[in-house]
């Protein structure tokens, strides 16, 4: 029997078959609908970011950062008054810096598995060898005896599997207890999926590591469920664990959650991944460049990265993605699980109080045990302030800091100490030193010569009759509180007991000039609070390169003077408060302050307040990096 | 036949609007810049820009800076000829502009497309910054004023975008 619902086709049927389309139509678009309206929710979950409460966490987010951030280049963009800023070839070349660690030519950023071996110390980093921004990159080599003379070698790692052919990135090297490297490394892969691989050396007798091979198996690690494969960089050295494993950590994220994850190893080519994480803090976003490091309590030597027990603190630090800056916290490190906790959790890892290496400009920073002298010493990327036509017709992008010493501070035991390497007093050509008292409101130029390589190490004293008096004079108002180098206006800003310091960089008419200098403020406790910045914001006339003010506060405990070192070499000037408590590390571009017009000034700006001021400036020399050749490598190692 | 004809035309109309409107991150993704209408225009001008991810929408924008540029570019290559007395400026803005094609456009791209997105921020904000410089080279009354605040607007928009995927 003819079913009467089936669908026939037949002029003759129209009319029901009509009606019949209409509603199969009908329900088929019902039916649709829904299971649309079903999946809509649960896209929109998947959804990268974009839900309600995190669209107004990161509105506010936004706008704060971007104003910091933006502070010079607004003023920039709604200024059309200022005439362009002619750059020439001059004015660029001088920038180039004579005694810090540059290829010599194109991009690098982050510095990459420094180690030392075989009498020499090793350091690679993120290298463009096409352009003066970043991209393309591979891992550039070079070589030294002591940490300040370099000679560059071949490029050691290129981007030519599937597993790094997006990019060689960022890697750390660990040692061996039979003295040889593994080096694990980020690699970009085809896919553009972040994986951890394993390089090592293909010939260990070969002093100058040359050549690097990859382990065949890479990677040997890839992200793990729940973590999104552009969030997976980075990999540390390795620690050995009280089993006898080795321990590493990498940073990661977890939404706006800044994570560490740890994985233990036997043969660094298959990993456990450890169920906690070593660390994470809230609304810190990506974390870059995880470090993880033993410092010691009471002694001034570094750690080897395996070191731990009761003498012994442990230190995270991470670059945070989303601020480019470094923070770091002290904390104890609990081997049984492979987890870590601050001291003092309201400055933890990545908030916006916790402590920084450097308030300048400073990222990505690495440390290694430095085996052959006993301690650790840190590396960062010093990037540049200025815009990439210059760069580009500069031809050259970004500097390594002076590798510095760093040890946790005995007198305060919360904070490190950071101090250019001693090795640097090699440089030391000619020094002048100087006596000086300078009352309130004075400039006074420091006749050295030349002013573009120096290094200057200081000591201040306020005027003990006018501390006096303006700690007991009650209108004289607190403002320790208020106070903060970025936001409080910098160096022409008269406060009764600051600032004082050095103008370096200087024209004669003060027309460009970089100050560095100590601002000290009443408290409402009546205690003075010391605040040490470098304001950059007149330091060039050019429109076209960032000009922030840098700082912090810096302890300064009874009884202790206040003491700068300031390294300036063209344009990048490190500077040191406190022996290292504080540190900033700025870039400037000055136009006419440069060459033999670049000098040096004293100045007192405080409205009230003498000073006496007790330093020596030393003439710094070239560290005559060189490029790849048999030559400069013998002639390094008769150093 | 008539009447299924329109009825399924009619299907096939909603079908699209209804997934066209689900998938597209477009306006949320633009409320959160400082200009939602250019954002929303750029971005829907676009046939990528309704099913694309954050990333995508970034390289979108992308796209129209590396477009503007070369707009620009053959606008200031014009303008020799018509106004010769501008040379100078002209010459810096030439600079300009082909730092943006060749530095700032590509780096962009690239560290977005692979995961680093600092890199990406770092190139649009100077895609802004050359266009200002090269603006501001002409001492108030510029022929190119209108593209130079288009790119200024466009590159803090995209910036916004970018910060996103930190």
């Amino acid at each position: 029997m003819a079913d009467p619902n089936q669908e026939t086709h037949g002029p003759r049927r129209r009319r029901p078959f009509k009606g019949l389309l209409a509603v199969s139509f009908g329900l088929l678009f019902i039916a649709f609908y829904v299971a649309l309206i079903a999946t809509h929710d649960g896209s929109r979950s998947n959804d990268e970011g974009i839900d309600e409460t995190e669209t107004i966490t990161s509105r506010a987010r936004l706008a704060g950062v971007s104003e910091k951030r933006n502070d010079g280049l607004w003023k920039l963009s709604g200024d059309r008054n200022t005439p362009a800023f002619d750059w020439n070839n001059s004015m660029l070349s001088w920038q180039r810096t004579a005694f810090h660690f540059q290829p010599e030519q194109n991009w690098m950023n982050d510095p990459n598995g420094p180690l030392f071996y075989k009498g020499w110390y090793h350091f690679f980093y993120q290298y463009n060898p096409n352009a003066a921004v970043w991209g393309d990159i591979v891992w550039g080599h070079a070589v030294s005896r002591d940490l300040i003379h370099w000679v560059h070698l071949p490029i050691a790692m290129v981007a030519d599997q599937w597993y790094d052919s997006n990019g060689v990135w960022t890697g750390s090297a660990t040692f061996l207890p039979d003295g040889s490297i593994v080096m694990l490394y980020t690699g970009s892969t085809d896919k553009a999926v972040q994986v951890q691989n394993l390089a090592y050396p293909e010939d260990p007798n070969d002093p100058l590591l040359l050549k690097w091979v990859k382990f065949p198996g890479n990677p040997v690690l890839v992200p793990p469920p729940g973590i999104l494969p552009k969030d997976f960089r980075d990999p540390t050295t390795a620690w050995k664990t009280s089993e006898g494993k080795w321990r590493i950590t990498i940073g990661s994220k977890l939404n706006k959650t800044g994570i560490s994850l740890v994985y233990d190893t036997i043969d660094f080519k298959t990993y456990e991944k450890l169920d906690t994480l070593l660390h994470r803090v809230p609304n810190t976003g990506m974390w870059e460049c995880v470090d993880f490091y033993p410092v010691s309590k009471t002694a001034g030597n570094g750690l080897d990265t395996s070191v731990n027990g009761p003498a012994v603190k442990h230190i995270v630090k991470a670059s945070m993605d989303d601020t480019r800056f470094d923070h770091y916290a002290v904390g104890t490190y609990f081997d049984s699980n492979g987890t870590w906790i601050p001291d003092d959790p309201t400055i933890d890892v990545g908030m916006s109080a916790s402590l920084r290496y450097d308030y300048g400009k400073f990222y990505a920073s690495k440390s290694f045990y430095d085996q052959n002298k006993g301690r650790r010493v840190l590396w960062s990327w010093i990037g540049e302030s200025d815009s990439e036509a210059s760069d580009v017709q500069k031809g050259w992008s970004s500097l390594q800091g002076i590798p510095r010493t760093v040890v946790l501070d005995t007198k305060t035991g919360k904070n490190l100490v950071q101090w250019p390497v001693e090795e640097i007093k090699s440089l030391r050509l000619s020094s002048k030193q100087f006596d000086l008292e300078v009352g309130p409101g004075s400039v006074v130029p420091v006749d050295v010569g030349s002013a573009a390589q120096l290094d200057i190490e200081a000591e201040f004293e306020i005027n003990k009759e006018s501390l006096e008096k303006i700690l007991g004079n009650a209108s004289v108002v607190a403002e320790a509180e208020e106070f903060s180098c970025e936001k409080s206006g910098g160096s022409t800003v008269r406060g009764a007991l600051g600032p004082f310091g050095f103008s370096v960089l200087a024209t004669e008419s003060l027309s460009e000039q970089t100050p560095v200098y100590f601002y000290v403020a009443k408290g409402t406790d009546s205690e003075l609070k010391t605040f040490f910045c470098t304001d950059t914001s007149r330091s060039s006339v050019a429109n076209d390169v960032v000009k922030p003010i840098y700082g912090s506060i810096v302890p300064v405990l009874k009884g202790e003077k206040l003491t700068m070192r300031i390294l300036v070499d063209h344009s990048i000037v490190e500077a040191f408060g406190q022996g290292g408590r504080t540190c900033i590390t700025s870039r400037v571009y000055p136009t006419t302050a440069i060459y033999g017009a670049a000098k040096l000034f004293l100045f007192n700006n405080a409205l009230d307040a003498t000073v006496t001021a007790s330093f020596t400036v030393w003439q710094m020399n070239s560290a005559f990096i060189h490029p790849y050749s048999d030559e400069a490598v013998r002639a390094l190692s008769r150093t | 036949m008539k009447m299924m004809k329109v009825m399924m035309l009619i299907v096939m109309m909603m079908m699209v609007m209804v997934m066209v409107s689900e998938g597209s991150i477009i306006e949320p993704t633009c409320k959160e810049t400082p200009d939602f209408n250019l954002c929303v225009s750029l971005l829907n001008s676009d046939p990528r820009g309704s099913s694309a991810d954050t990333s995508g929408l970034a390289l979108i924008l992308i796209d129209k800076i590396k477009g503007l540029a070369t707009k620009t570019l053959n606008e200031i290559n014009g303008l020799y000829k018509k106004r010769p007395e501008l040379k100078r400026a002209l010459d810096e803005c030439s600079r300009r502009y082909k730092t943006i094609l060749n530095a700032d456009v590509p780096e962009a791209i690239e560290a977005i497309s692979k995961g680093v997105p600092k890199f990406g921020e770092d190139g649009v904000i100077d895609a802004g910054v050359e266009a200002s410089v090269c603006q501001g080279g002409f001492n108030g009354s510029s022929p190119l004023t209108s593209l130079t605040k288009s790119m200024q607007k466009i590159s803090n928009v995209t910036r916004a975008i970018v910060r996103m995927l930190l």
